[in-house]
């Protein structure tokens, strides 16, 4: 770093102060705290706890119930990430290409962004509503008995519509400012050299776009893992265990409400370190991706 | 030769084609919005819709007279879905949560990413590595501990609580880092020769030029904040502490839990106010929003 700088030496420490402090006890400390826990096997009435190495692991590795639920999240992860990166990317083409309305189309198709996971999952309990939803109406029209909270695969069918449609305008805000930043003098070029629309996306377009899709792929397996809780939390709430659930989802349902500090523990840590797995792939391909531009 | 006489061809079919294209790319936009606009419609048809009709009929095709009243009994009516709880005061809580996360991490993440900037730190890439670690590990894996920690600090339903343990996270931080490397460094020189302190440079120089990536990250953390769920449900028991969005969950239990007319017009009044203040800044702050949004993955 060739940075001017100030001299003073007790300020910066200072600056620093309250963040430090902050993530020290927010942050360290409870990861410590799983972590450790994660070796322990916790009296469910609060009377101390034992050391049981790595039972806690090889318990979670030996039960159905956990390969279920990873299997769900692959399967939710990867349907939840495709449909919401192919939606925007479409949308997005779409409304860099149309001259009338740009604005309007832009505003009507982010402004989902702001909606809170739990309230877009209150608004899937209305649509597919078991007696009167008007989705479930609708599947019911094609022969289809929709049965939210009952049947396994339409509660995660709800599940997976109700999160790609939190999460398309993520996307697509970022899409679309990828597409406005690409020059108009490559869009030119690719004009001339290819006369059909759909050569020039793919030839051009979707190459130039490939940084900005592989940020947003991480953002979205982030998104499908984390920030699906409250969506999750609502539709399948209170309902028996065989519910369609992901990963996350079980952690709370464990420690919280099972009491099983130690297996939730361990479960942390083994979704720690498949989000460290994951960043330290994302900071690999960014280093790439200077290639790129 | 022919490729001449090619060229003069080519116009009319280009025109003729932009016209259809156009066309199908308007039908998929309006699509697009309907279906984005489509749960929110529904929202609104059964919050002005007698109860008994909902859950007679579900949601109908016309709008009903009941929106005021469903609104006057949301929000400031105590009953139903949480006890001695008003849609007015989950509404503070909401927008404590959300001012209180957005100003306590842009304060905090300026101070942070300015000590790292523009000192000369002994410590400080030791200091870069203890703050940005904490952007590889989101909220929801560590919940249990945090909850635990908050709870021997003895924070249990109270603003510092709900919304001191959403801050250990360094988004802020690494953004304003971002955004100060990119000044240039004469300033600092300039600022020094006329004698200008580092707190002076601070707040007189830095503070203003960094107005649109403050008015961007507010936007952000705002909508973040106001948005939390799972953090709110665990911390807060005590329902004068509930935010609207947390609130939700109750929601859900008391409509279907219960043997009465489930009252839907006015959890849907409350669902709605739940989602309209972030919406409303979103639209109205859009291009910072964006700017600060897209530019945050550089």
């Amino acid at each position: 770093m060739k940075r001017a700088g100030f001299a003073s030496r007790w300020l910066p420490i200072l600056l620093l102060v309250p963040q430090l402090s902050i993530i020290l006890v927010f942050f360290y400390w409870p990861a410590a705290y799983a972590v450790k826990s994660s070796f322990y096997l916790q009296d469910p009435f609060g009377f101390g706890q034992t050391f049981v190495g790595l039972e806690n692991y090889s318990s979670l590795a030996d039960s159905a119930e956990y390969l279920r639920v990873t299997n769900f999240t692959v399967v939710f992860t990867v349907l939840v990430t495709f449909f919401s990166l192919a939606l925007a990317l479409l949308l997005a083409v779409k409304a860099d290409k149309v001259i009338r309305g740009a604005k309007s189309y832009r505003t009507l198709l982010m402004w989902v962004y702001a909606v809170a996971p739990p309230v877009a999952g209150y608004m899937g309990l209305i649509l597919f509503n078991q007696r009167w939803g008007p989705l479930t109406e609708l599947f019911g029209m094609f022969g289809w008995e929709f049965n939210l909270r009952a049947d396994y695969f339409d509660t995660a069918f709800a599940m997976v519509v109700v999160s790609v449609w939190k999460q398309v305008p993520v996307n697509f805000i970022f899409f679309l400012s990828g597409l406005q930043s690409i020059p108009k003098s490559v869009r030119e070029a690719a004009l001339i050299d290819n006369r059909s629309a759909s050569g020039r996306f793919w030839d051009v377009t979707f190459p130039l776009l490939a940084p900005t899709g592989f940020f947003l792929l991480i953002i979205n397996i982030t998104y499908a893992l984390f920030d699906t809780f409250g969506v999750i939390d609502t539709l399948v709430k209170g309902e028996p265990a065989n519910n369609p659930m992901t990963l996350v989802y079980k952690v709370y349902i464990d420690g919280f409400r099972g009491n099983d500090l130690g297996g939730s523990s361990a479960q942390s840590v083994v979704l720690m370190l498949l989000v460290l797995a994951l960043t330290v792939f994302q900071f690999r391909m960014v280093e790439k991706r200077i290639h790129y531009t | 030769m022919a490729d001449i006489s090619l060229s003069t061809a080519t116009p009319v079919i280009p025109r003729r084609r932009f016209l259809w294209s156009t066309l199908v790319d308007h039908a998929v936009l309006i699509t697009g919005a309907l279906i984005m606009f489509f749960p929110l419609l529904v929202m609104l048809q059964t919050a002005s819709t007698p109860d008994i009709e909902t859950m007679k009929y579900g949601p109908g095709l016309y709008f009903g007279d009941q929106l005021d009243d469903n609104f006057r009994k949301a929000m400031f009516e105590a009953s139903g879905f949480s006890g001695a709880n008003t849609g007015l005061s989950m509404f503070k809580n909401s927008l404590i949560l959300g001012l209180g996360f957005a100003i306590g991490k842009i304060v905090i993440g300026m101070m942070a990413a300015y000590a790292i900037v523009y000192f000369r730190l002994r410590f400080a890439t030791f200091a870069f590595w203890l703050i940005f670690t904490t952007l590889l590990l989101p909220l929801e894996v560590r919940i249990l501990p945090s909850y635990e920690i908050t709870q021997k600090l003895g924070l249990l339903n109270t603003y510092t609580g709900l919304i001191v343990p959403l801050i250990a996270s360094a988004t802020a931080t690494f953004f304003f880092r971002q955004f100060f490397r990119s000044v240039p460094e004469e300033l600092v020189e300039a600022a020094r020769i006329d004698g200008a302190g580092p707190v002076k440079f601070f707040i007189d120089i830095l503070v203003p030029l960094s107005q649109t990536m403050i008015a961007a990250m507010f936007i952000i953390m705002f909508v973040y904040g106001w948005n939390q769920y799972l953090w709110p449900t665990m911390i807060t028991t005590d329902e004068g502490m509930y935010t609207l969005v947390r609130g939700i969950k109750r929601i859900v239990q008391v409509l279907q839990g219960g043997n009465e007319i489930p009252e839907y017009g006015r959890a849907n009044v409350l669902a709605i106010i739940a989602v309209l203040p972030p919406v409303a800044i979103v639209i109205f702050f859009q291009s910072w929003f964006v700017k600060g949004l897209t530019e945050s993955d550089k």
